[in-house]
């Protein structure tokens, strides 16, 4: 039976010749990771399961990113306990405070994740890989510590959707966009269960840090992952970062799809999720002129080079309006050095930006920017559920890098060149 | 497996952070999370509910983050059983690894709050005995329920390591 990329990968990781959707495989792992808020639960389960050393030190790479630094004790004890943990089972894979960032930025960044693989992660924005052709995807904190303890996990093998990308996207359009677009068609359950899979002659224009956004926010759509073809942009991405050898598996021209979502790139216009649901997405012209008090710029989501360049260009000379505040937050330390050398940080400094450390900051409501009740917050990040920046009775609207800064200069919601 | 219990119900799309949001993170303990559990939508519902309690709700329950704490406050509560038009999958699998039953079920609209519903998994039967109403419900197949019948994911690990 004709294959998709999902169905491919997860029958090469468990020794079949072919799966099905609806198959319960149990599959290899080829990388585990876990963050400072929910490994310590994964290392608890790990335990309990009576391993007593994982399963490859290679594999298993533990962040420090949620809260730290610590913003209270109790958060300070739990990071303390993930480094015991690290110590303890002698983890080679470890990233401190300065000297990663974000999880789903530096996995990809520091070549942990080759096409191919089986990556999971303690968090539900580890479908972020998928940009590189792997297969990936978030699990439990038990699950977590067992796939560290035996180095497979079960899955059932999705039904696959088929995400056609035609056509070269305009001006101050990027993978926000897209992802948006995505949502404002199928809703945040729309692909549950299913893998999300990118395909067309659009993608060229998509470099992996616009792959790297739509994978991340893919599961806001329910989809148990999303997972890009390997092009030439891929390759190039991997050349300098990856030291493993790896094969590229291509999808079966006859595989069969649940679904098939086809999105002319030229058409997307910038888009915005306005309070309180991902799906709840409007075109920002719709929505024009809400008054921001708070704008981020950030996460695993938005945070990486390409987006502060973005953010940079429409800040470049500019001031943040005066009832506005902007968090500008790289999301790795090599990101950060990168917009040093580029500048970009003098640019957010000479327009009156706030710039957080290399950390998930102010987007899960851990610190560094939570909001107060009545706040309008325009967010670069992935969820604006009630509640999740801050105050029950805060708004959140999650979009571009463009369209954020652009509002932070207008200080109310604005389309880029309107800055 | 049997269940019986009165309920509390909730709509579409009920995300982790509602309940559990993540300031609360700072601790794994059921007892100590239970007391924010909901407190998102339903500031009453931690201090409400009680053991056998079920929770009722529409699609996607549980969709959001993977907190498994979110299943932790949940099962801190005492509740057993969820009822859900359908789960959002990371959910699903730690309601399987905690000792929570999470059963898909179409017709959670016919249910109100604080009715009375038993379950019975293995005759595969829903009863509202509030409404005298009765339901053929679906069943898992081979593989989860034989890792529901272990009491999920570690006892399973624990015997995979065992025979190697
Ligand atoms: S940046 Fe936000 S979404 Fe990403 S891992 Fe951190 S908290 Fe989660």
């Amino acid at each position: 039976m004709p294959m998709t990329l999902t169905q491919k990968i997860l029958a090469k990781a468990s020794d079949k010749v072919e799966v099905v959707p609806g198959d319960i495989v149990e599959a290899r792992v080829d990388l585990v990771m876990g963050h400072d808020v929910l490994m310590p639960l994964a290392f608890e389960a790990f335990e309990e399961t009576g391993a007593t050393k994982l399963f490859d030190v290679n594999k298993v790479v533990a962040v420090q990113d949620h809260f730290v630094p610590a913003p209270d004790v109790k958060s300070a004890e739990q990071s303390k306990r993930l480094k015991e943990y690290v110590k303890k089972y002698s983890m080679v894979n470890y990233f401190e405070l300065g000297r990663g960032g974000v999880c789903h930025t530096i996995i990809p960044e520091k070549g942990f994740v080759v096409p191919g693989d089986v990556a999971v992660g303690s968090d539900s924005h580890t479908t972020t890989y998928g940009a590189l052709g792997a297969f990936a995807t978030g699990l439990g904190s038990s699950e977590i510590g067992v796939s560290m303890a035996l180095g497979k996990m079960w899955f059932r093998v999705p039904e696959a959707i088929k995400v056609v990308l035609n056509g070269k996207p305009g001006r101050y359009i990027g993978g926000k966009d897209v992802i948006l677009e995505i949502l404002r068609r199928i809703g945040t359950d729309g692909a549950r269960y299913c893998s999300l899979e990118f395909v067309g002659d659009g993608i060229k224009y998509l470099d992996i840090d616009d792959r790297l956004t739509i994978c991340n926010m893919a599961v806001e759509t329910g989809a148990k992952n999303a997972i890009f073809e390997v092009d030439s942009i891929t390759n190039e991405y991997l050349q300098n970062r990856v030291k493993k050898d790896f094969d590229v598996l291509k999808a079966d021209d006859t595989a069969e799809y649940k679904g098939e979502i086809e999105i002319d790139l030229s058409k997307v216009v910038p888009l915005i999720a306005a309070p309180h649901s991902p799906d709840n997405v409007k075109e920002v012209h719709e929505i024009k002129g809400v008054k921001v008090d708070q704008v981020y710029i950030g996460s695993c989501t938005n945070g990486r080079i390409k987006d502060l360049r973005e953010a940079a260009e429409i800040l470049k000379g500019k001031k943040v309006n005066e009832n506005t505040r902007l968090i500008v937050v790289p999301s790795s330390q090599e990101v950060y050095k990168q917009a040093l050398q580029e500048g970009l940080i003098d640019t957010f400094l000479e327009a009156g930006a706030a710039i957080g450390p290399p950390t998930c900051g102010a987007c899960c409501g851990g610190h560094m920017g939570l909001l107060a009740s009545g706040e309008v917050c325009v967010s670069t990040t992935n969820r604006n559920f009630i509640g999740r920046m801050g105050s029950k009775e805060s708004y959140v609207y999650l979009t571009s890098p463009y369209v954020a800064a652009a509002t932070a200069v207008a200080g109310k919601i604005v389309l880029p060149e309107e800055a | 497996m049997i269940f019986k219990g009165r309920t509390f119900t909730f709509g579409d799309n009920i995300d982790t952070d509602v309940i559990i949001p993540t300031k609360y993170l700072v601790t794994n303990s059921p007892d100590e999370l239970k007391a924010h559990c909901m407190e998102g939508i339903d500031t009453e519902f931690a201090r409400d509910v009680c053991g056998n309690d079920i929770i009722v709700a529409g699609e996607n329950f549980g969709c959001g983050s993977s907190r498994e704490h979110a299943v932790l406050a949940i099962s801190g509560c005492g509740v057993r059983l969820i009822i859900a038009k359908s789960f959002a999958r990371i959910f699903f699998r730690n309601c399987l690894n905690r000792g929570i039953y999470p059963l898909e079920f179409k017709h959670t609209d016919q249910i109100d709050r604080g009715n009375i519903i038993f379950v019975d998994t293995d005759r595969g039967i829903l009863k509202n005995e509030t409404k005298n109403e009765e339901y053929e419900i679906p069943k898992f197949d081979a593989f989860i329920t034989e890792l529901i019948e272990l009491g999920g994911i570690i006892p399973y690990a624990r015997k995979q390591l065992n025979i190697r």
